[in-house]
């Protein structure tokens, strides 16, 4: 038997209190895809950052091929062979792609002789790999799915053997993941051995070969990807069993709550991102928003969040809304909620106490104020009810919302929102780094205020999450709404499509 | 879990950084040939050694509460009003001008409309710049450090050209008559029964200073204003979401913190020169700065950082006085406490939370 491509033996890493990786081990064999996966903060991050030299382990060791190595840092771990694709990709914008490929990994001074190499090298990985990008291109002017081919191509360039994806697919359209997992399975075909993070189950089952699973720091378990399923990894992910899918009953649709008529959104830079859109929203219906993010859904949320200014026609029960933007607070007079895309920057004050972050947004309320004062043992009152009733964790609404995991911020968000029964809900990525356990629970309470009578306007680039919630799904592409469809009518593949802005055909069902 | 006690980020970090500045102007005073601890001797028996010294130390201080708060406030939305030394100054001319021109019956009503006039003037010089922020998005620190020029001239002229009294040669308004003359601190003591030195310039509007404390911390976290304040601060893009108007809030912050800068004013002008000369404010505006950041833009710990730079502005003088330092040592401490607790924070906080780390492991 080979060695193992990368072995690492009995790895430990703690953040000050904090322990990462509690002992981990783990084999991966050369010429497989393995997989990692686990929550939000289960440690697969840091992991693969003491791979590739980011941090020093505590203790414990890595072996290459058979070969104890030292990785103190990222050029070590090139050398070893390893390459990694982040989340985010690094790459110089206004530089070509052929430049960024050499970027770092230049011969000499001169530009020159390197680019000219670099060019003959990348038109034969591409041949080798189907991994077709014009060099000359500038990485400001391809698509997403194209950027990440250069991301893999700078990787190959410096002849990684092992490639580590860091949650490759979450920009992506599921027909460029498509994409992407042919790729990886052509790479591994070729010799290559590669490791694919991240929390998606549906990946981990469709791309691997082997899967190790990831909880609060321990690998708690490595499978071959064929003789586990769904629900188990995700038993081992969360550590009890979970509804993958949302217990609901039909929806009750009533009248219309929020109607939206030829809706036009700019951004700062005075770029047009929603161009024109119709939308209705009826209550006890969830409508969904699917898109590839950066399609203008944000800005719609925004928009009806008073968070920017808007031109067209929005009614809420029949009444018109202003599109001004800054004027969240007569937003939320009429009626409307709104868990914003990004908690962090957006929906929660992160240096604020748990029970200053329970009025934000609302701190006008009576209810909040005694005369000129804030009332602050009536929002700790208030916070106390709020942390028991949606079990925010840990119980101390004195901690700062940042020492709150990201579940936990979300359900402090989720809380201060549905408690106001508004008419309307608007939910942005609503279990965006959120864990399993936690997903469940918000999304039950979506469904309850839907049960309830309300209307909720859902976006999310989670097709998964479309799915589960939605009663109604819309696409966007490009700032239009491609189409309408109902859930139990329509496939990921035909929402992939529409995603990608290939139009079919474009009656609304609604 | 926070890196480390609250307590520590604000008492034991300013007080390291105080230290180091402190070690670090004794090595300035060995290198000119000074023994340090005969200088630290002589500062604090200049300072805290007399009720004179005391007076003195108090009539500092109770200038840099005001603009230390004023620093505060801004700093909570964060803005960064370097203006406050502009803004004092037409703090000056707004006492002056009500000092001036009104027969007043008694200093208490004087007061009231000195105290008004002179958070209307500083209000007012920094409401432009913070204008040209919210609207145009113009950077405050640049166009509040303009603005401290354009007052400094403005208020050359006006003493020079349109104040002076005939005849005079001095740049400088005539004295305010003696019914708006502020109690001095052996004033407010002697019904007590407590001997305050007589001819130290401590006066009433240490009262208003620390009045005004007490207000400001009201202001910041008791109110809905303060709420807002703080929250936009913290996030802009947050503000955004919860229907908070950034232009608002750099306006209202800003327009407080020129009132609270101008109501140095008081002190200076009306309490201890008792009329308008050029340079009156002496840069307690910059002192300010440093105060806000010492003090955590935290009222009580501005009230703290306040008293600290009046015993080092005092010391410094008796040090001038009595020794060959320099007066402008002390400007050299000033800027080792500033580069400290503002530039160099990290410097001292993350060995210290690196302890309290390993403190907490231990105990785990």
């Amino acid at each position: 038997m080979t060695a193992p491509a990368i072995e690492l033996k009995g790895i430990s890493k703690s953040f000050g209190p904090v322990q990462a990786n509690k002992d981990i081990s783990i084999r991966v064999r050369p010429g497989t895809i393995h997989g990692i996966i686990g929550e939000n903060g289960a440690g697969k991050s840091t992991l693969m950052s003491i791979l590739y030299g980011f941090y020093k382990a505590d203790s414990g060791e890595i072996w290459i091929n058979g070969n104890e190595t030292q990785i103190p840092d990222s050029q070590a771990a090139i050398a070893a062979g390893i390459g990694m694709v982040f989340q985010h990709f690094k790459l110089v914008e206004n530089f070509t792609v052929l430049e960024n490929v050499i970027l770092g990994a230049e011969d000499s001074g001169l530009l020159k002789p390197s680019l000219a190499r670099a060019r003959k090298s990348l038109l034969n990985l591409a041949q080798e790999y189907g991994l077709n990008v014009d060099p000359d291109a500038r990485i400001d002017e391809i698509g997403v799915g194209m950027q990440q081919r250069v991301e893999i191509l700078k990787a190959l360039y410096r002849e990684a053997q092992i490639l580590i994806l860091d949650e490759p697919t979450g920009v992506l359209t599921p027909a460029e993941a498509d994409q992407l997992f042919r790729i990886l399975h052509r790479l591994r075909e070729e010799g290559k051995t590669i490791i694919l993070i991240t929390h998606k189950l549906r990946e981990i089952m469709e791309a691997t070969d082997e899967v190790s699973v990831m909880r609060r720091g321990e690998m708690v378990a490595t499978r071959t990807t064929s003789q586990t399923t769904p629900e188990e990894l995700a038993e081992l992910m969360v550590g009890r069993k979970v509804l993958l899918r949302v217990d609901k009953a039909p929806a009750q649709p009533g009248g219309k709550v929020l109607e939206i008529r030829n809706l036009h959104v700019r951004d700062e830079k005075g770029v047009e991102r929603v161009k024109g859109i119709n939308l209705s929203v009826r209550a006890g219906e969830i409508l969904g928003i699917a898109g590839v993010a950066g399609n203008g859904q944000s800005e719609l949320l925004e928009v009806l969040g008073g968070m920017r200014p808007g031109t067209g026609e929005v009614l809420l029960n029949g009444q018109p809304v202003e599109l001004v933007g800054a004027n969240g607070r007569a937003i939320r007079d009429k009626g409307i909620a709104h868990v914003p895309e990004d908690r962090q920057r957006e929906g929660l004050i992160m240096d604020f106490h748990a029970w200053e972050n329970v009025a934000f947004g609302y701190h006008h309320d009576p209810a909040y104020n005694r005369g000129l004062l804030m009332d602050n043992a009536a929002l700790r009152a208030d916070t106390e009810r709020k942390i028991e009733k949606f079990d925010i964790r840990p119980a101390d609404g004195w901690l700062s919302a940042k020492n709150f995991s990201g579940g936990n911020q979300q359900k402090i968000v989720v809380a201060r929102e549905i408690e106001r029964n508004p008419d309307l809900l608007l939910v942005g990525q609503p279990t965006r780094g959120v864990d399993i356990g936690a997903i469940e629970f918000i999304h039950k309470q979506i469904v309850a205020l839907r049960d309830a009578g309300k209307a909720v306007l859902l976006v999310s680039v989670e097709l998964e999450e479309i799915f589960s919630l939605s009663d109604r799904i819309a696409v966007m592409f490009d700032g239009h709404v491609m189409g309408e469809r109902l859930p139990d009518q329509t496939d990921e593949k035909e929402l992939g499509l529409l995603m990608a802005g290939v139009s079919g055909p474009r009656e609304a069902t609604a | 879990m926070d890196k480390m006690p609250h307590w520590a980020d604000v008492i034991l970090i300013p007080l390291i950084s105080l230290i180091l500045a402190a070690f670090l102007s004794a090595l300035v005073i060995l290198a000119i040939g000074e023994n340090p601890v005969e200088a630290l001797q002589l500062m604090v028996q200049g300072s805290l050694g007399s009720t004179y010294g005391w007076g003195y130390t108090l009539y500092y201080a109770t200038n840099f509460m005001f603009t230390g708060l004023a620093v505060a406030v801004a700093f909570h939305a964060r803005m960064f009003n370097i203006g406050g030394e502009g803004q004092a100054m037409l703090g000056g001319l707004g006492v002056a001008l009500v000092c001036l021109y009104v027969p007043w019956p008694h200093w208490t009503i004087a007061l009231v409309f000195a105290i008004a006039a002179s958070a209307a003037f500083g209000a007012l010089w920094a409401m432009i710049p913070a204008y040209l922020q919210a609207a145009r998005g113009s950077h405050i620190v640049i166009t509040t450090i303009m603005f401290n020029f354009i007052a400094s001239a403005f208020l050359n002229y006006m003493l020079v050209n349109v104040m002076r009294p005939a005849g005079s040669m001095d740049p400088a308004t005539e004295r305010f008559p003696e019914a708006v003359n502020l109690p001095t601190l052996h004033e407010m003591l002697l019904p007590f029964g407590i001997q305050f030195s007589k001819a130290a310039p401590v006066n009433f509007s240490l009262v208003i200073a620390i009045l005004a404390c007490i207000l400001v911390w009201v202001l910041i976290w008791r109110t809905r204003l303060g709420y807002e304040i703080r929250a936009y601060g913290h996030s802009e893009p947050g503000a955004l979401y919860a229907g908070i108007s950034p232009f608002k809030i750099i306006m209202i912050s800003m327009l407080i913190s020129g009132g609270l800068a101008g109501m140095m004013a008081i002190n200076n002008v009306m309490g201890e020169a008792e009329r308008l000369v050029l340079n009156a404010t002496e840069g307690a505006g910059f002192i300010g700065i440093a105060v806000a950041l010492m003090g955590r833009s935290h009222p009580f710990g501005v009230f703290l950082a306040a008293i600290l730079f009046g015993f080092l502005y005092q010391g410094g003088a008796e040090l001038a006085l009595w020794t060959n330092i320099p007066r402008e040592l002390i400007v050299v401490i000033q800027a080792l406490v500033i580069m400290l607790t503002g530039a160099l924070d990290n410097m001292v906080r993350m060995p210290l939370e690196k302890l309290f780390l390993s403190m907490r492991k231990g105990r785990a």
